[in-house]
This record gives C-alpha cells, sequence and structure tokens, in this order.
C-alpha cells in the first residue's frame, strides 16, 4: 500500500512538468499579441508596448519564459496579471468558491442521483424506475447554459426565492441553485450507472447467497449489494469532483460567482499565459490527488482489491 | 408626477433631459441625498492611474475618482470649467491655466498647479509606458521626454528619452501653470478633460505606480475604499469635495461583473441600481421595455460603427468599390432589423456628438442599388470572395452577417461575415497589415471635437488608421486646422477635409451607436456624463 502510493506521487512529477508546459506552450500559441487590444481601436504607444514585454519577458523564447516561471513557482511566487495584480492572491480569493461550489454539486449529485438510481434499480420497470430514466433523460438533453439561465430568470427574477447571482462571500446557501445547475447533468449519469450496476449485480452469486442464508433484505441491499455496485458510481464521482474542481466557466459566469473558472477564462482571453498556467498547476494536482484517492478507496469497497 | 405622464415621456426619447423636466415636480431640496447604490462595472485591466487607464472597465473608476480641468458637460458638449478657473491663452500656443484654489486630494494633500505638471510629466515620459501618453504630444518638449520608437514595436528599443520632463509645462505659482504647446491648437484645451490630464497627489511620485493604482487617491467627488478583485469596488463620497459634480449619493459600489446577463438578472431583481447598457439579447421584442418601464434611458453615445478596408491590398484599392460597399448598405433596414432601432445610421466620418461635425459630411453613405451597381462598374467589377471579419467575442456578428447579405444582394459578389476569435486576434491582424478583407471598427471619442475623428483615423500617420489611408491634402487640412488659432477656423478646415473624405471613401461609415441604460426602482432620477456613464451628481434616490 504505501509503495504503491510512493510510486503513484512519482508518476505525479513527469505528469505535472509535462501538462504545465503544454499549457503555457498552448496559451502562448493562441493567435493575438496581448497589447493588440488594449487600448482600444487606438494603437498602443510603444513605450508601453516595449515597458511591458520586458516586465513580462515576452520577448524571451519559450522555454526561456516557462523556465523563469517555473522556477519562480516553486518559490510559491505565482506572478501577476498584466494588470499588475498577485495571481496567488487572485487564485486564493477565487478558489474556496470553486471549491464550496463543486461540494454542493458533489452532494446534489451523490444525494438524489444515488437514492434514484438504487430505488429505480431494485425496482426494474416499475413506475419509479420509468420516472427516474424519463427525468434524467431531460436532464442530460439540457445544457448547462440553458438549465443555469432558467433557474436564474425563473427563481431570481420572476419568483424573486433566490438572489439571481451569489454574492461575494459565496454561502453555501447561496450555491445550493448553483450547485443544482452544475451537478445536474452528472446526476443524471450517476442515476444511471447506479441503476445499471444495482440491476446487474442483483442477480450475482453473492447476493444469491445472502439472501438463502436468510439475511435480511435491508442487510443484503445495505452491505452486500451497495457496496459492491458502488465501484463505478464512486469512479464517475471522483473523476467528476476533480472536473468540478476545475471550475465552471458557464456556472459561475451564470452566477457571478468569482471562482476559479472564472479567473481562468479572463486570463485566456487576455493571453495572460502566467495566470492560465498558474490556475491550471493547482487543478492539474487536485486532479490528481483526487484520482490516486479514488483508486485507494476501490480497496475499501472491494475487499478483493488489494495494492502491491 | 402621474405615472402616465412619466412614461409618456421616456417614449419620446433622450431621457435624461426628459427626467430631470419631468422630475421637477418631486424635487425636493435635500432629497436622497445619502444613501448607497451599486452599479454595474467591469474588473479594470490595470491598477487605477489616470494615465495607464486605456479602457472602460477602469476609465469608469477613474472618472467618478478624479476630477479635471474642465469636463464636457457645456452646450453642445463643449468643455466646462470645473477645476480650473480659466484657461486663457493670446496665441493658443502658451496656455495659462489657472485652477481653483482650495481643492484637496482625497489623503488632504493639496491640489496645486505642481499635482497637473508632475502628472503629466509622468505620463509623458517614456520609461513609465504610460498607455495614455500619446496625449502629452502637443506640449513643447514631448520629443524630448519620449522619443520615437524607430521600428514601433519590434524589437529595437526606442533612444533614451533625453529629458525627464517637459519643455513647455512651467509651474508659476502655486495654483497657475503654463503651457507651452510645440505648435499652437485651438482645440487642445478641449482635451483637458480626458482622463490623461488629470492631477496626481504628492504621494503618487515617491512610490510604486502599481500599489498606487490598488489604493488610489484621487481628487473626485468619490473616495476609493476598497477593491476586491472581480467582485466590486467601493467607493464613498469625498465630503471635502466643493465643486460642482458633487455626488449627492454617499456609497457606491461598482459590481464588477463578467457576465452582462447576471448584472440585468440583478438589476431586474432590485439587486443592482444601474446598469449603462442593457444586453442586447432584451432588446428583441422590446423586452426591455417590458421589464424596466420607464426606469430606462436611451443614449446616444460618442461612438461610429463602421466597416474598414485595408487600402495596402490592391483589390481594395479602388475608392469606387468602397463606394460601392457604402450604396449597397440599407443602414435604417439593418438597423430596424438587428438592433431593432437602437442605432442611427451613420452620415459622416466622425459622430453628431463632436463639436463641428457636419451632417450628410458621407454623400455615400445611403441606400442607392443602382448607383452602388454603376460604381463597382467603374471600379471594374470584383472578383472572388469579399470576406468581412468581426471579433466574435462581442456582440458583431448579426450586423456584419446583415452588410455582408445586404452587399451579396444589391452588387452580386460573394461577401460574407467571417469570425475572428478575439478582439485583440482581430486587432493583431490590423495593426501587422495582415488583413485581406474587409473589416468592422468602432471609434469612441475620448473628448468631443471632430479633430478626434479625423486625426486618429484618416491622417497618414493616425493611431487608429487601420486602412492605411494616406491623402496628403487631408493631411494638410488637419495639420492646419489643429493650427488654428480659433476653433471655429479649424472646424472649417476639418470640414473641408471631411469632403475629400467622402470623395475617397476610406472608410464606410455604418451607424452610430447608442446605448440603453436601465435603473432600479429605489434611484428616483438619474442622468448621464457625456460617455454615458452614470452621473453621480445627478442621482436621487427614493
Amino acid at each position: 500500500m504505501g509503495r504503491y502510493v510512493l510510486r503513484r506521487l512519482l508518476q505525479l512529477i513527469p505528469v505535472f512538468v509535462g501538462t504545465t508546459f503544454l499549457i503555457y506552450w498552448l496559451v502562448w500559441a493562441v493567435p493575438g499579441d496581448p497589447f493588440a487590444g488594449k487600448c482600444g481601436e487606438r494603437r498602443c504607444p510603444d513605450a508601453y508596448i516595449d515597458k511591458m514585454t520586458e516586465l513580462y519577458s515576452l520577448d524571451q523564447p519559450l522555454p526561456v519564459q516557462y523556465f523563469k516561471y517555473m522556477s519562480n513557482l516553486l518559490q510559491g511566487d505565482f506572478g501577476t496579471t498584466f494588470g499588475g495584480q498577485d495571481v496567488g492572491a487572485l487564485i486564493a480569493a477565487a478558489y474556496p468558491n470553486t471549491a464550496k461550489l463543486a461540494v454542493v454539486a458533489l452532494l446534489v449529485e451523490a444525494l438524489i442521483g444515488l437514492t434514484a438510481g438504487v430505488l429505480s434499480g431494485l425496482r426494474r420497470n416499475g413506475f419509479l424506475d420509468n420516472l427516474v430514466l424519463v427525468s434524467t433523460l431531460f436532464l442530460l438533453a439540457l445544457p448547462t447554459f440553458v438549465t443555469g439561465f432558467l433557474l436564474q430568470w425563473f427563481l431570481g427574477v420572476k419568483l424573486g426565492v433566490i438572489r439571481p447571482t451569489v454574492s461575494a462571500e459565496a454561502n453555501f446557501s447561496e450555491l445550493i441553485v448553483p450547485g443544482f445547475v452544475l451537478g445536474s447533468i452528472s446526476l443524471a449519469y450517476v442515476a444511471r450507472l447506479a441503476r445499471t450496476s444495482i440491476a446487474e449485480n442483483r442477480r450475482s452469486d453473492y447476493v444469491r447467497t445472502a439472501i438463502a442464508k436468510g439475511l435480511p433484505m435491508r442487510r443484503v441491499v445495505g452491505i452486500h449489494l451497495l457496496r459492491n455496485s458502488l465501484i463505478p458510481v464512486v469512479t464517475y464521482l471522483g473523476t467528476d469532483l476533480g472536473a468540478l474542481m476545475g471550475g465552471a466557466i458557464v456556472t459561475e459566469g451564470i452566477f457571478q460567482i468569482n471562482g476559479i473558472g472564472r479567473t481562468a477564462y479572463r486570463a485566456i482571453v487576455t493571453k495572460e499565459g502566467g495566470t492560465v498556467v498558474s490556475v491550471v498547476v493547482i487543478l492539474v494536482l487536485v486532479y490528481l490527488f483526487m484520482n490516486l484517492l479514488i483508486d485507494l478507496l476501490y480497496a475499501a469497497l472491494d475487499p478483493r482489491i488489494r495494492y502491491e | 408626477m402621474s405615472q402616465l405622464s412619466r412614461r409618456g415621456v421616456a417614449w419620446v426619447g433622450t431621457v435624461a433631459l426628459a427626467l430631470a423636466a419631468t422630475a421637477c415636480a418631486g424635487d425636493r431640496p435635500g432629497a436622497g441625498t445619502d444613501g448607497a447604490i451599486t452599479i454595474y462595472g467591469q474588473e479594470p485591466q490595470n491598477p487605477l492611474v489616470p494615465a495607464n487607464t486605456p479602457e472602460v472597465g477602469g476609465g469608469k473608476l477613474v472618472n467618478v475618482l478624479w476630477t479635471g480641468l474642465v469636463d464636457y458637460q457645456g452646450v453642445g458638449g463643449a468643455p466646462r470649467n470645473v477645476l480650473a478657473e480659466s484657461i486663457e491663452s493670446a496665441d493658443a500656443q502658451k496656455y495659462t491655466v489657472r485652477i481653483r484654489p482650495g481643492t484637496t486630494f482625497h489623503d488632504g494633500s493639496p491640489v496645486t498647479a505642481a499635482s497637473f505638471v508632475d502628472a503629466w510629466n509622468w505620463g509623458a515620459h517614456a520609461p513609465n509606458g504610460a498607455a495614455n501618453s500619446s496625449f502629452y504630444a502637443d506640449i513643447a518638449g514631448f520629443a524630448d521626454v519620449h522619443p520615437t520608437d524607430p521600428d514601433g514595436a519590434g524589437p529595437q528599443k526606442a533612444p533614451a528619452p533625453r529629458a525627464s520632463a517637459m519643455s513647455g509645462l512651467r509651474v508659476v505659482d502655486d495654483t497657475t501653470f503654463e503651457a507651452t504647446l510645440a505648435a499652437p491648437s485651438a482645440i487642445w484645451p478641449v482635451k483637458l478633460g480626458h482622463l490623461a490630464f488629470m492631477p496626481l497627489p504628492r504621494a503618487f511620485f515617491g512610490g510604486r505606480p502599481d500599489d498606487f493604482g490598488r489604493n488610489p487617491v484621487g481628487n473626485g467627488p468619490v473616495r476609493f475604499v476598497s477593491w476586491a478583485p472581480d467582485v466590486a469596488v467601493k467607493l464613498t463620497r469625498f465630503d471635502g469635495y466643493r465643486l460642482v459634480d458633487r455626488s449627492k449619493v454617499k456609497d457606491v459600489t461598482v459590481r464588477l461583473y463578467q457576465q452582462d446577463s447576471a448584472g440585468y438578472a440583478d438589476l431586474l431583481s432590485g439587486n443592482l441600481d444601474f446598469m449603462e447598457q442593457v444586453p442586447v439579447a432584451n432588446l428583441a421584442g422590446r423586452k426591455w421595455e417590458t421589464d424596466l418601464a420607464d426606469r430606462r434611458i436611451t443614449f446616444d453615445l460618442p461612438a461610429t460603427h463602421m466597416i474598414t478596408f485595408p487600402l495596402y491590398d490592391r483589390r481594395f484599392a479602388s475608392a469606387d468599390l468602397r463606394r460601392a460597399v457604402s450604396l449597397s448598405i440599407d443602414r435604417q433596414l439593418l438597423i430596424d432589423r438587428v438592433f431593432f432601432g437602437h442605432r442611427r445610421p451613420a452620415d459622416s466620418f466622425s459622430n453628431p456628438t463632436a463639436r463641428g461635425y457636419v451632417a450628410g459630411e458621407c454623400r455615400d453613405c445611403r441606400y442607392d442599388p443602382a448607383a452602388a451597381k454603376a460604381a463597382l462598374a467603374r471600379a471594374g467589377g470584383f472578383t472572388g470572395e469579399l470576406p468581412l471579419f468581426y471579433n466574435a467575442d462581442s456582440g458583431h456578428k448579426d450586423w456584419m452577417e446583415a452588410v455582408a447579405a445586404q452587399l451579396q444582394q444589391t452588387l452580386g459578389i460573394r461577401a460574407r461575415a467571417e469570425a475572428v476569435p478575439t478582439f485583440a486576434a482581430l486587432r493583431k491582424l490590423v495593426t501587422d497589415r495582415k488583413m485581406t478583407g474587409g473589416h468592422r471598427s468602432g471609434w469612441r471619442a475620448d473628448y468631443p471635437d471632430v479633430e478626434l475623428w479625423l486625426g486618429p483615423n484618416y491622417t497618414t500617420s493616425g493611431a487608429g488608421n487601420d486602412s492605411g489611408y494616406s491623402n496628403p491634402r487631408v493631411d494638410a487640412l488637419y495639420r492646419e486646422g489643429v493650427r488654428s488659432r480659433d476653433i471655429d477656423a479649424a472646424h472649417a478646415r476639418f470640414a473641408e477635409a471631411g469632403r475629400l473624405l467622402s470623395d475617397d471613401q476610406p472608410t464606410v461609415p455604418v451607424f452610430y451607436a447608442m446605448q440603453q441604460s436601465g435603473y432600479s426602482p429605489r434611484i428616483a432620477r438619474a442622468g448621464l456624463t457625456p460617455v454615458g456613464e452614470l452621473d453621480l451628481a445627478t442621482v436621487e434616490l427614493r
């Protein structure tokens, strides 16, 4: 177990270096000049462009820029935006909001999705099963921005039960609706995954044995069936949490949440390579650790899985 | 003040004035003079140093945090003295500026003649790299502090400046300074309301400009409280303020939005009190009129949108081709269909808000299919595709496609609208002179004078001359106009240049921009500044 974790942690290093360089290069390769549109339709004075180019080492070759950036990063310096803001501070302000939103979304997915999936999986082809199938299909068909605008308009503007946008503090109560919007599509996947998995395992040998032993149904479902059926669902939820932690550009935009997705989006548009990479560095780390955590969780769920 | 009559007046149009007129009945002295409002804003792209704020997000904040010598609230957009007591000159070259004594910055330090002179010298000094540095170019000695870069933004560096202060600026006493221009100009005083000409307190010069810009100290009607990036900038009334444009509201929060739809939802649900421009999607079917009832302001912006052609590309070198394009566009139809009537058809190379504007200056800015076909024939026809580029990150798709369709229909040429992902990418193509078709461009006036339209856009070395248009006679008339000692003589020269422009049709002006603003029921009345921002001096709360 310990060796396995160590090996996985060591694998993170090349993945980390590779992804950050790739992102740095991609942002650099996006067409357009960061200072081309800075002064509107008027050309920026050459002195301004010269100063900014020198300040951000934009005249250096890409590997040199990357190396400078990484050596600063390793000293904990995320650099500054073209507007002179400390990127580290920006991320520190935005990331908790994204994390809170992701947790709310994950809770919505897990609670509603799992309940619906387990219930419909146990009673296949019943009324509940059909209801779940139809409603999840409906959710899957709606893109996030449609759900987002609809709920914002209906609940926020028409009925006035929520504030249409989230305040700077981003309290959990304000994040319920955005979290539902963000989690809605995954919710449908979770429900369907859980349903299939439960339905399949229902007919497996160990469930039959458990029933034959005369165990009460609650124990058969709760201990034997559910634990084994959860593996695909947990895998999905884990990677999804990684994705949710990566920020939801659309949802954060609609509900005016000061999160990491918005920060990244703005940096991409303004060609601020340093900011994009700084955000991505955090995201890559989160994603890698989430994956590791999920893999370790397998062993807890299924006694047949062991890590050497 | 009945609901009915107010709505009736609002329908008429320019509501800023109408509101002031109708609200007289309810005008109680002292009514709504405190309280707090939240207004729409966007994250400033730079720290808030006036000389280094070239964009609207930061510009809006600088405009209320600072007060300049003049503003543009005079008759017909003429400059009105605010901080200036007088700006005088006998020869239109050596100006003596007297400022009102006794005003202070928000930190309590006095606003003196040196506050202006030092600020302008800082902005002009090349090593400081201020984005608005070109605004000081008229002043004598500018070339010494800001030498020309031999290859523009290229790898070569400009020579080091020979001086750090412009020889044309001289402090006479605490409240008087002299500005000598490199050449006479009657237009120069008009520029002084631009934010490049704001004063800076002593505290600015000691530390790092970026630190100052994160915690700016101005001299305007409101002072800075806090700035949470991407969230909000908080401002509060500067109680020591004594000039005409005093804020009636106490606290102003500028909420920083990335999507205007979020702002609009907040406006409708009462969480936002003012939004300059409601999202264009809500203009469709007059939705915003139902949503906001009489809490609307329709306003003519000092901005013109046009189609510009790369004259350095042989295919677009013919004036007749560009004339054919101009004559093929049914501007009113386009405005009605795409903007639901919320724009005005362009008929000049400037803008009606500018002093010196000549109505009908662009003779071929009209729809005449027969004349268009004749012009195309004179140009020798057009073969191949005619791409019309626009930046896809802003709402230009619909009108550019409408233009392309009208060209196809009238001229039978293969015109199509083509998206470039971002504004920066489009500008890159333009400034690198790599444009391969027409492209949209818009020009927004920093100060209301035709000079600002003619000079940058149509003179050979103008900072906004995207087409590469060069006509020595236009250049000469512009130079004569700028150097006139009398502003009417200047405008006469500019008008003459405008006639030449109409002969050459370097660009195709399409429409004048308008703004549709909305405010919350908490605001009893609101007016706008000449650039369409909320005028805090006019806001009264219920």
